[in-house]
């Protein structure tokens, strides 16, 4: 059953039928967006679980900014996934950076954490593992590290981007929607968008809170550039609700 | 449309005038300025090769895609890639624009991964250095042209990034100056316009001879906030959308046009605006019992009927009585019968009226009140 149902994310996201084909994400940026109400973390669980699962090569780097590993080790267990096993076997690489700090007027420690990427990325592809998969959690974090210089946040994206496009990464990242909603002009979060192939938002139901339904995930899956696979851009919506050991995923008004 | 923004950079400048600029804008509720970009980048390329464009080369400023991505597009779309170094040159502003990576190298992190990548392009590593900019622009151009009369295009995928690491003075120096070049034949760029002030958006208009924006079908739709009844609607601005050009003439004269487009395998297509949207909008409106408009089959059924005081005759004047005596009256008054007139209605074919006079005294018809001696 859960099998099942989880594959309406995995269907809007391209990722039905690995093994066969190459990991789809490779190459292409994914956005989470989520709020307050509606916390999607859950949907980097998912991601991460799915790269690491045992019929994949897949190797995470995961720059974490909001938890500690402890945190990611007691859910990714729950999910029935090891991290620590993951990280001993080379293909889960931890960068916690909660204390980090990237002070105003120096981009010196983005630059730094980007060496730090591109050397982890370097190795693996010298091990001739293809697919690295690049998380950040999350990105308004690091935009209070770096003293809400997003400039700084934008230009680090940038070069993970260009890891992406040389050698077909896969960039995920975090970011809280509803925080940016006063502004004007939301550089950060609009620049994403724009950067972004594949744009999920949790956000709460429009008609209020639910017993049985915690919220709705759109998802805006943008054609690929090179004429393959869905060429259309494509948005889904469905309902989802967490539970303990995992996510149900349904569509709206299959639940009461 | 397009094809006549495509026309205006492929005849390039008149001596003694700006090079014709193009600014393609976007925003995030539709964001294909880069296909847009794409489009022109590939019909001004292969009428470079055919010849028959002012520019006998291009330079391309990659800001937001690698040179890689490029040269891919440009073999999907059927051009020859490996004669591509004589007419086409790639700034890569894109690998490392603000020179991390050198940095990395020199620091003794690691190795350097990307000898490979760029060895197709020439690599700016320092884009907040505008002089610099453009300097290796010009280089690149005369490059492929030579010194002399011989003129190349510049195309930049994404001005915004520029703004982001420079002012908006510098950037426009540098774009008016590129305009303003001697050798440059045309130049166009694009924008996001919803990530900079208004200002930047005029100041780019300024500059630029021809603006096309890209907009979506329906405003209201901003972003991605969705329910499902409006996820069908959505949905129509992820591959269709408006398509507005501005022309600057020379003489200020200022001439707007639209388009509709819809992207299909990442390519664009631009279709005259259709009555679809129309439609739809129709279909927005409330539902009324009764129809407001007319079809044609209605308006001709309606143009058919005669009305009771129109002429219902054959060809004949139509001549309606308006209480003077009419030309005949007074021919027939002319043999006059003691006790009335008898007037025959000649115009009418199917019958007649037949008028009895009771004296002469009364006047043949009046519009004086029958009524008025009826005292009330």
């Amino acid at each position: 059953m859960n099998q099942r149902a989880s594959n309406l994310l995995d269907e809007a996201l391209g990722l039905v039928d690995d093994g066969s084909k190459a990991w789809p994400l490779s190459g292409r940026v994914v956005l989470v967006e989520d709020r307050v109400e509606t916390s999607a973390a859950f949907v980097l669980h998912h991601l991460v679980k799915r790269a690491l699962s045992p019929h994949s090569s897949n190797v995470v780097v995961f720059l974490a900014l909001s938890q500690p590993f402890s945190h990611y080790d007691r859910v990714f267990r729950k999910l029935g996934c090891n991290l620590g096993a993951q990280s001993e076997n080379n293909r889960f690489f931890f960068l916690d950076m909660l204390m980090s700090e990237f002070p105003d007027g120096d981009e010196g420690g983005l630059v730094a954490l980007y060496g730090k990427i591109e050397k982890v990325v370097s190795s693996l592809l010298q091990e001739n593992k293809k697919c690295i998969t690049i998380v950040v959690d999350d990105l308004s974090l690091m935009e209070a590290a770096a003293n809400g210089f997003s400039n700084y946040v934008l230009d680090f994206l940038h070069y993970c981007h260009t890891l992406t496009s040389a050698f077909g990464c896969t960039l995920v990242a975090l970011n809280h929607e509803d925080i940016y909603l006063g502004m004007e002009r939301p550089a950060l979060i609009l620049q994403l968008e724009y950067l972004a192939d594949i744009l999920m938002k949790a956000e709460p139901l429009a008609t209020g809170l639910a017993t049985d339904v915690h919220g709705q995930l759109t998802i805006l899956n943008r054609g690929m550039w090179d004429g393959q696979g869905s060429s259309r851009n494509r948005i889904c919506n469905f309902h989802f609700r967490v539970k303990e050991n995992g996510v149900e995923y349904f569509s709206p008004g299959s639940r009461a | 449309m397009t094809e006549s923004i495509c026309r205006a950079l492929r005849d390039g400048a008149l001596e003694g005038e700006h090079a014709p600029a193009l600014t393609i804008k976007d925003s995030i509720a539709s964001p294909f300025g880069f296909h847009v970009f794409t489009h022109v980048l590939t019909q001004l390329s292969s009428q470079i090769l055919a010849g028959k464009s002012q520019s006998r080369g291009l330079v391309l400023v990659a800001l937001s895609r690698s040179p890689s991505f490029y040269v891919d597009l440009l073999k999907r779309r059927g051009f020859d890639v490996a004669s591509s170094k004589k007419w086409i040159q790639i700034l890569d502003c894109y690998t490392d624009p603000l020179g991390w990576k050198d940095r990395l190298v020199e620091s003794g992190n690691i190795a350097h991964l990307y000898s490979e990548a760029s060895s197709r392009a020439s690599l700016c590593k320092n884009v907040k250095d505008m002089d610099k900019l453009f300097t290796s622009i010009i280089e690149l151009g005369k490059g492929l042209v030579g010194q002399g009369k011989v003129r190349f295009c510049v195309a930049i995928d994404l001005v915004s990034e520029i703004f982001r690491h420079a002012s908006i003075s510098s950037v426009a120096g540098l774009l008016s100056n590129l305009r303003s070049n001697d050798q440059v034949s045309s130049i166009f760029w694009s924008s996001h316009s919803d990530l900079h002030e208004e200002r930047v958006t005029a100041v780019l208009g300024y500059i630029s001879s021809m603006v096309a924006s890209v907009e979506p079908l329906n405003q209201s739709a901003n972003g991605l906030r969705c329910n499902s009844e409006n996820l069908s609607l959505l949905e129509r601005n992820y591959w269709k959308g408006k398509f507005h050009a501005r022309f600057k003439r020379r003489n200020g004269r200022v001439r707007v046009m639209s388009e509709e487009f819809h992207v299909e395998q990442s390519i664009i297509n631009f279709t005259p605006l259709s009555s679809e949207d129309e439609m739809i909008n129709r279909s927005l409106l409330p539902k009324v019992q009764f129809s407001l408009q007319l079809s044609e089959k209605e308006q001709i059924d309606r143009a058919k009927v005669v009305l009771p005081f129109e002429h219902q005759g054959n060809g004949k004047p139509i001549q309606i009585y308006d209480g003077r005596r009419s030309l005949a009256d007074s021919k027939n008054e002319a043999a006059p019968v003691a006790t009335g007139v008898l007037q025959t209605n000649e115009n009418s074919s199917t019958g007649e009226i037949i008028y009895l006079r009771d004296s002469d005294d009364e006047r043949p018809d009046s519009d004086e009140d029958p009524d008025d001696d009826l005292d009330i």
